[in-house]
C-alpha cells in the first residue's frame, strides 16, 4: 500500500497512468469483440515493414511528439502557449515543396533544387517564425497567446499564397522517404526519436533546463542572478519554431505534397494538450519533457484507438474530448485530495480493526 | 474561555513532509494586548499564524475565538477575515498589478447603487487611509511601482482598516525605517486601547520592548513559554529563543584594521544616474572596504547600488572597475566583472520559488559559467552542502524547494548564492532582513571577514547600529541625491541621524 502511495507521488506517474488507461481500453474492447486480447501490442512484419496498432501510434504520433518538445520549453519559460505551430508546419510545407518543385510547377517528379536546400529553406523560415514570436513575447512583452495569434492566422495564409492556392506535389522517392519507411522501420519514428534524443542530451549536458525553469518561475530574480531572461525566452520560441518545422517536414513527406490547407491543422491543440497531459503546469516554471512526450503519444493512442473501433473521423473529436476530460479530471488537485483522504481513511479503519 | 481572552490556541500540531513544524503549541492572546511571537528562523512562527488564518491545515489542536462558542477552524484566509482576524503576512502578498487603492479594498470594495465598484469613493478612502500613515502617494498607481517598504506599509494599512478583533503582523517592520516604525507603533497602541489583540512577530528586540505587553517564545516548533514583558529581560529572551546564552551586542569590529583608503580603487562611479530614482552621484570604493549606504525610506540608497550593478541601467555617467572603464547593461555584465548583488525584495527578486535549495545556491555561478558549461551534479551538491553547513540553513534536505523554507532561511540561501561566486565586490541590500539575532551577528562577522580577505562591499540596512558595527565609511542619501559621506570618529548614531535628517552637509 505504502509503495503504491509513494509511486503516485512520482512525477511521471500520471502521464504513464493515462497511457496505460488508453491501452487498457484497447484490451477491453478487443476482448469484447472476440479479438485476441493483446491485439494492440502485436507487431507483425507485412511487406517487409513493421505493422501493428502500436507501431501506428508511434508513427502517427511523431509530429505531436516533436511539437511537444518545443511547446514544453515555451510553456515553461513564458507561461504561455505558442498557438502558431500548426500554421507554421503548413508554411514549412509551402516553402519546402515550392523550393523543390521550382517555383511555379505544381506537380513534379524531379527536384528543381537539391532536397537539402528545400528542407533547409523550410526550417529556416520556421525558425524565423519562432524568432518573430519570441521577439514579440520577450522584447515587446505581448501575451504569448496574442503574439502567436498573428502567425496562427498568417502562417497558413502565406503558405497558401506561396503555392498559388494549389496542392504542390513532389513525387520523388527520396522526398517521400522521410514520411515512409527506412528498412522495416517507419522513418517518422526515427526522426522523432532523434529529435527527442537531441533534446534530452542538450538538457542533460547543458544548463539550459535550469535557465528556462528559472526564467519561467521568476523572471526578475533570474535577471538579477545573471540570466538574460529575454534571450532565454526568445531561444525557446526559436526552438519551438524549429520543432514545428521538423514536424512539418515529417507531415509533408508523408503525403509528398504541400497541402497547406490541411497540414498541421489543429495540431497546436494536440501539442498543448500533450504538455498538459504530461503533468506540466501551463502556468510555466518547472517542466518535465518525458511527461510531454508520453502525453503526445497518449493523444495519438486515443485517436488510433477510436479509428480502430470504427469511429469516423468526423465523430472522433467528440470521443477524444471525453477521454481527455477523464484524464485531466483524474489529474486535478481536488480529485487527488479526495483520493488521498479516502485512502488515509481506509488505512485508519484498517488500523482500528487490527487493534 | 476567560473573560478578557480574545484568542486561545491549544495543542496545535502541524507537519510538513519531512518537517515537524509545530508540536503541541499553546498560544493565548488577551484583549487589548500586544504580544510578541519570538523565535529563531524556522522556529514555526509563520506556520503558527498560518494555521490560525486557514492557510495551513493543522493536524491536531483547537482554536477558540472570542464570540464563537465552538472551536473554530478557518478554511481560508477570507474565512478568517470574516471572523475578525486580519493579517499582514511576512511576504507581501498583495497584487502587484493592481492599483494601491484596489489593493487596499480588495474583497470589500465600496459599491455604487448599480452594484459596480465606486472608484471615486474607493480612491478617496484610500487617500484618507494613506494620510493617517502620513503617506502622500498616488493611490491610482500600480502597487509594483512602489518600493518594498511602501508596499509593506500599504499591506499594514489594509489590515488595520479592517476593524478586526485580532491583528497579526508577521515581521511587518523588516524593511521599514525608524520613522515608519514609529508610525506603525502609534497605530498599534491606538488599536490596543480600542481592545484589539495584536500578535507581533519581529527579530528586532528593541521593538519588542518598545511596544509589547507579553512575549511568547517558540523554539524548533515547540513552545518555550508565555511571559509578561517584565519577566523576560533581553538576555533571558535571547537565551530562551536560542536555548543557550548569547551576547548579541558584543563588539565584533576590530579597531584600526588598517586604512582601507590607501588600497587600490575597485569601483569609481562618476555622475552615474537612473531617471526617476537616483540623481547623478560619485562614489569610490577601495579594496576591502565596507561602505554603508544610509538614508530615509525612498532616499535612493537601494537605487544607487542598483545603478552600479546594472539592475537598473545607468543612463548617465561613467563607471570604472579596477581602473578600467566599463559599460554595464545587465547584471550579468557586472557579474563577469566580479560583482554580486543581494536584492532587498527577497520574494520578487531573490528566490526562484519552485527550484530547490541546491539549484538556488548554484544559480549565480552557473550564470557566470554560461549555459554550455553545466556544473556537474556532484559539484553542485558539494557547494550546496558547504553553504547549508556554513550558514546553518534549516531545510529538510538540499533538494527541498526554497519556497518551503522559512523567511530567514530563504534569505540565507540567497546570500549563499552570492558568496558562492567569490565576488570582488558585493552589494548587500538588507542582508539581515528577517534573520534572527544569532545569525545576524554571524552575518555581520562574515561581512567583516570578507572585507579582511579583500572583498569590497556595499552594505545597506535600515538599522543604523548594524551599519556602525560593520562599515568603514557611510554615504548618506536624501531624495535621490548623495548628500555626503561620514567616516572615522564621526560615525556614531547621533551624527548619522543628523545628516540623514538634513541638518548639515559634509561635502
Ligand atoms: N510550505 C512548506 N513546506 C514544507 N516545509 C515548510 C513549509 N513552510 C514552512 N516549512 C518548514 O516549517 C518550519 C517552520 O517555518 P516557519 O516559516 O514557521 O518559520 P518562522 O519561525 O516563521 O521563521 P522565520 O523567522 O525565518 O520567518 C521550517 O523548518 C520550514 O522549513
Ligand atoms: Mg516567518
Amino acid at each position: 500500500m505504502s509503495s503504491i502511495r509513494s509511486l503516485t507521488k512520482k512525477r511521471l506517474f500520471l502521464p504513464i497512468f493515462s497511457m496505460l488507461l488508453v491501452m487498457l481500453i484497447n484490451v477491453i474492447y478487443d476482448v469484447a469483440c472476440g479479438n485476441p486480447p493483446l491485439g494492440f501490442f502485436v507487431i507483425t512484419i507485412k511487406n517487409a515493414v513493421l505493422y501493428g496498432r502500436l507501431i501506428d501510434v508511434l508513427n502517427r504520433g511523431s509530429e505531436i511528439a516533436i511539437l511537444a518538445i518545443g511547446m514544453t520549453l515555451v510553456v515553461s519559460s513564458s507561461a504561455g502557449t505558442d498557438i502558431s505551430v500548426g500554421s507554421v508546419m503548413s508554411l514549412y510545407a509551402g516553402v519546402c515543396c515550392m523550393t523543390l518543385a521550382g517555383f511555379g510547377e505544381v506537380n513534379v517528379s524531379q527536384y528543381a533544387n537539391p532536397l537539402l536546400l528545400g528542407i533547409g529553406a523550410g526550417l529556416l523560415v520556421t525558425c524565423i517564425c519562432g524568432l518573430f514570436n519570441g521577439f514579440l513575447v520577450a522584447y515587446m512583452n505581448i501575451q504569448p497567446m496574442v503574439a502567436t495569434l498573428i502567425l496562427w492566422s498568417a502562417g497558413r495564409a502565406i503558405g497558401l499564397l506561396l503555392c498559388n492556392s494549389q496542392i504542390v506535389y513532389v513525387r520523388v522517392p527520396s522526398f517521400q522517404k522521410l514520411g515512409a519507411y527506412t528498412g522495416f522501420m517507419p522513418t517518422p519514428i526515427i526522426v522523432a526519436a532523434i529529435c527527442i534524443a537531441i533534446a534530452a542530451v542538450i538538457l542533460r549536458f547543458t544548463a539550459l533546463g535550469t535557465y528556462i525553469q528559472s526564467v519561467g518561475i521568476n523572471k526578475k530574480a533570474s535577471r538579477i542572478a545573471g540570466f538574460n531572461s529575454a534571450k532565454i525566452i526568445l531561444l525557446c520560441y526559436v526552438i519551438c519554431g524549429l520543432c514545428a518545422g521538423l514536424a512539418g517536414m515529417v507531415a509533408t513527406s508523408r503525403i509528398y505534397s504541400a497541402d497547406t490547407n490541411n497540414i498541421g491543422l489543429n495540431m497546436e491543440l494536440d501539442a498543448i494538450l500533450a504538455v498538459a497531459l504530461g503533468g506540466n503546469s501551463l502556468g510555466g516554471g518547472k517542466f518535465n519533457l518525458a511527461g510531454s512526450i508520453i502525453g503526445a503519444y497518449t493523444i495519438q493512442a486515443i485517436t488510433t484507438t477510436l479509428y480502430s473501433m470504427g469511429v469516423s473521423s468526423a465523430q472522433a473529436p467528440v470521443f477524444k474530448a471525453v477521454v481527455v476530460i477523464i484524464i485531466v479530471v483524474i489529474q486535478a488537485e481536488p480529485v487527488k485530495e479526495y483520493f488521498k483522504k479516502v485512502s488515509s481513511k481506509r488505512a485508519a479503519v484498517k488500523e482500528a480493526t487490527k487493534a | 474561555m476567560e473573560d478578557n481572552v480574545v484568542l486561545k490556541m491549544q495543542g496545535i500540531c502541524m507537519t510538513f513532509p519531512g518537517v515537524k513544524a509545530l508540536e503541541d503549541v499553546d498560544f493565548t492572546l488577551k484583549k487589548g494586548e500586544i504580544r510578541a511571537l519570538m523565535g529563531e528562523n524556522g522556529a514555526g512562527k509563520s506556520t503558527l499564524i498560518k494555521c490560525l488564518t486557514g492557510v495551513n491545515k493543522f493536524e491536531a489542536g483547537e482554536i477558540y475565538l472570542d464570540g464563537c462558542d465552538a472551536p473554530v477552524i478557518n478554511k481560508s484566509t477570507m474565512d478568517a477575515q470574516n471572523k475578525g482576524i486580519s493579517t499582514v503576512y511576512q511576504e507581501v502578498n498583495l497584487c502587484p498589478n493592481l492599483s494601491v487603492a484596489e489593493n487596499l479594498f480588495i474583497g470589500r470594495e465600496p459599491l455604487t447603487r448599480m452594484g459596480t465598484v465606486n472608484r471615486r469613493e474607493m480612491n478617496q478612502r484610500a487617500v484618507q487611509l494613506m494620510k493617517q500613515l502620513d503617506l502622500e502617494i498616488d493611490v491610482t498607481q500600480n502597487l509594483e511601482d512602489y518600493s518594498l517598504a511602501l508596499q509593506q506599509m500599504i499591506a499594514i494599512a489594509r489590515a488595520v482598516d479592517m476593524e478586526s478583533k485580532v491583528l497579526i503582523l508577521d515581521e511587518p517592520t523588516s524593511s521599514l525605517d525608524d520613522k515608519e516604525v514609529a508610525k506603525l507603533f502609534g497605530m498599534m497602541r491606538r488599536l490596543r486601547d480600542k481592545g484589539v489583540g495584536i500578535i507581533f512577530v519581529t527579530h528586532f528586540l528593541e521593538q519588542v520592548y518598545a511596544v509589547c505587553d507579553g512575549i511568547t517564545v517558540l523554539r524548533n516548533g515547540t513552545l518555550v513559554g508565555e511571559y509578561q514583558i517584565e519577566e523576560l529581560p533581553r538576555v533571558k529572551l535571547v537565551a530562551a529563543m536560542m536555548g543557550k546564552d548569547f551576547d548579541d551586542l558584543a563588539a565584533i569590529k576590530q579597531e584600526g584594521s588598517g586604512d582601507k583608503q590607501k588600497e587600490e580603487l575597485v569601483i569609481e562611479a562618476k555622475g552615474l544616474s537612473h531617471a526617476g530614482t537616483i540623481k547623478p552621484f560619485n562614489l569610490d570604493i577601495h579594496k576591502g572596504e565596507v561602505i554603508g549606504l544610509t538614508g530615509l525610506l525612498g532616499s535612493g540608497r537601494s537605487e544607487l547600488a542598483r545603478a552600479i550593478y546594472g539592475a537598473d541601467r545607468a543612463q548617465t555617467g561613467t563607471l570604472k572597475v579596477k581602473g578600467n572603464e566599463v559599460k554595464i547593461k545587465n547584471p550579468i555584465d557586472a557579474m563577469k566583472l566580479g560583482m554580486g548583488m543581494l536584492p532587498d525584495d527577497r520574494k520578487a527578486e531573490g528566490i526562484i520559488g519552485d527550484l530547490s535549495v541546491r539549484e538556488n545556491i548554484i544559480l549565480a555561478i552557473q550564470a557566470k559559467q554560461g549555459i554550455l558549461k553545466k556544473i556537474p551534479m556532484a559539484k553542485q551538491c558539494e557547494i550546496a552542502d558547504k553553504f547549508i553547513e556554513l550558514l546553518q540553513i534549516k531545510c529538510a534536505s538540499r533538494e527541498t524547494l526554497i519556497r518551503q523554507l522559512s523567511g530567514g532561511n530563504q534569505q540565507k540561501v540567497i546570500l549563499a548564492r552570492w558568496l558562492a561566486t567569490n565576488p570582488d565586490f558585493l552589494i548587500l541590500d538588507e542582508p539581515t532582513r528577517g534573520i534572527d539575532i544569532g545569525t545576524k551577528t554571524e552575518i555581520q562577522k562574515l561581512v567583516l571577514k570578507l572585507a579582511n580577505e579583500g572583498t569590497s562591499l556595499i552594505f545597506i540596512s535600515s538599522e543604523i547600529e548594524e551599519m556602525l558595527r560593520t562599515c568603514n565609511r557611510m554615504a548618506v542619501l536624501r531624495d535621490g541625491t548623495k548628500v555626503g559621506e561620514i567616516e572615522g570618529h564621526e560615525m556614531n548614531q547621533m551624527n548619522v541621524m543628523k545628516v540623514i535628517a538634513g541638518g548639515e552637509q559634509n561635502e
